[in-house]
């Protein structure tokens, strides 16, 4: 059922909309969530309105809106929506692929370090969202043949520049953090510049390609 | 201007953090506890966005250059300001060339301290609040360090009463040993029913690895009945966040935007304070309630500020 989705609080001032239903990333459900976000970001009370992968974070202020007003909202909204047009700009990254957890993560796979730069670089990549930390983009796109579980401990420090997949998604680290995910390579591209009116570079329905700068071995 | 004389590098500007700007990524940040920010900024008479720095290293020195205001709230601390010893949660005048010095806390972990017009570090991305995660905002992106030199905003009219005034408690700080309430999340059903039951039964240890971005907690892991990979989704700070390894961790001011790992609550807003002062060793628990208890907290907090604000009106001197 394309219309299933689950409706969860996230605290006194934030409701979340899943519409995955534990399924994989759907391309056409995120069009949908995006015209919902755009729908909903002047609503009275509202603070931010977050795209996730097949799921859209309310916020809003408790004290001037009522949480049911933002639940009728999000389900109107997302049995209206329609995906908006196809605007997105287009983005060619440059990758050096290697470090830390190359070797290990295509080992895992039973695939060579070079069919996972391969996979990881023919990708058409979209950015279903932006978030976790600044600029960060969410990609989906991802070759299901590189699809592994998330690190059962996240890693303390990530670098900035490093290129990421972890579960079915594929993504950059703006700065230097701790992550979850698997590092297969490395870019010089900015993602993040606070200085700048809107400080993320990539924006959500904008198009990624990586291109092999290098391997490292 | 003010000038830090001594500091560490977990000394920050903070002020109530950052709105509308989740979706590109940038966390809320601003004060840990921002009850006491906002008590702060209230007994001062400043505005309510006014920036403070926030104290997690101590002691900390600093001193002011010009007459004006300060206002010294948060953890429990010695505060020393030129030769007299302040009462907790207090605000009060001071001379160019006082020096306050804050010893370490005797309960809690971060003091606030706030100055008449708030510490005027250019706004960025519409706060004032230092990300030290990511390093930018408040000052130069950065913890507070000796010889750093603070510009102050415009102090309010009028003056504060010679020795000063001081807040009453505020809700709950008596009972700080109570249970953090917490709102179920969307994965609390899938959780077996020993796993929930764990959650709101036990102390949870909060661990060494507890900063302004989250709080690993120790204690039985929690294990769900379904594992299954979630997709990421938008995340606030509360939210308590079940990895793998099935111990929690409790996402706080300068948390990701966005997560992966399975929520089985939040921590509600009127008790995320107690997170911002809680200790490594410290023993929480949670208590589930409903949405209307929450909201209920919230406008306690709330209408209690508002009676402070208006109380520290009246003894201003003008």
């Amino acid at each position: 059922m394309a219309d299933e989705f689950i409706l969860s609080d996230a605290g006194t001032g934030a409701m979340l909309l899943d519409v995955a239903k534990g399924s994989a990333f759907d391309e056409g459900r995120q069009a949908r969530l995006l015209a919902l976000a755009e729908s909903l970001s002047d609503a009275h009370g509202v603070e931010d309105v977050v795209p996730g992968m097949n799921n859209l974070m309310v916020t809003f202020d408790p004290l001037a809106v009522d949480a049911g007003e933002i639940e009728r909202r999000l389900l109107e909204g997302w049995h209206r929506a329609t995906p908006i047009e196809d605007s997105g700009r287009s983005h060619d990254i440059a990758v050096v692929y290697g470090g830390p957890d190359l070797q290990e993560f295509a080992a895992g796979l039973g695939l060579s370090a070079d069919d996972v730069v391969n996979l990881h670089s023919a990708g058409a990549y979209r950015v279903a969202a932006v978030g976790a930390m600044p600029g960060f983009p969410y990609l989906s796109g991802l070759d299901p043949r590189l699809a592994t579980p998330r690190r059962a401990l996240p890693r303390q420090g990530v670098p900035k520049g490093a290129v990421i997949v972890g579960g079915g998604q594929a993504g950059i680290m703006p700065i230097t953090a701790p992550s979850g995910w698997h590092i297969l390579g490395h870019t010089d591209f900015t993602l993040f510049d606070p200085h700048r009116a809107f400080p993320a570079t990539l924006r959500p329905g904008d198009r990624v390609r990586f291109t092999i700068a290098g391997v490292e071995r | 201007m003010i000038e830090i004389l001594s500091s560490g590098a977990l000394n920050s500007v903070q002020d109530r953090g950052r709105r509308g700007l989740l979706s590109s990524g940038v966390s809320r940040s601003g004060a840990m506890d921002i009850l006491a920010l906002d008590a702060a900024n209230a007994l001062l008479g400043n505005d309510r966005d006014a920036a403070a720095i926030e104290v997690a290293a101590f002691p900390f020195r600093m001193r002011f250059d010009v007459a004006t205001t300060v206002a010294v709230t948060g953890a429990l601390a010695e505060a020393q300001l030129a030769d007299r010893r302040l009462p907790p949660w207090w605000a009060t005048e001071v001379h160019a060339g006082d020096d306050l010095t804050i010893a370490p806390p005797t309960a809690g972990a971060r003091v606030y301290v706030a100055v008449g017009g708030g510490i005027d570090v250019p706004l960025l991305l519409g706060a004032r609040a230092t990300e030290l995660k990511s390093g930018y905002g408040g000052h130069e992106g950065r913890g507070l360090k000796r010889g750093d030199r603070l510009p102050l905003g415009r102090r309010p009219p009028g003056g504060l009463p010679e020795g000063g005034i001081g807040a009453p408690p505020p809700p709950g700080r008596t009972e700080a040993d109570g249970p953090l309430r917490v709102l179920p999340a969307a994965e609390w059903a899938e959780f077996s029913e020993e796993a929930r039951e764990r959650f709101v039964s036990v102390g949870w240890g909060v661990t060494a690895e507890a900063d302004r971005q989250g709080c690993r907690l120790d204690g039985p892991e929690l294990m769900r009945e379904r594992r299954r990979e979630l997709l990421s989704h938008g995340i606030v700070p509360g939210t308590v966040q079940v990895p793998p390894s099935g111990q929690p961790i409790v996402q706080l001011a300068e948390a990701n935007t966005c997560g992966g790992y399975p929520k089985i609550a939040t921590v509600i807003e009127a008790d995320l304070w107690r997170l911002g002062q809680a200790m490594p060793g410290d023993a929480l628990r949670f208590a589930v309630v409903g949405r209307d208890e929450a909201l209920a907290a919230l406008r306690e907090t709330a209408q209690w500020l508002d009676g402070l604000r208006k109380a520290a009106s009246l003894y201003r001197v003008s």
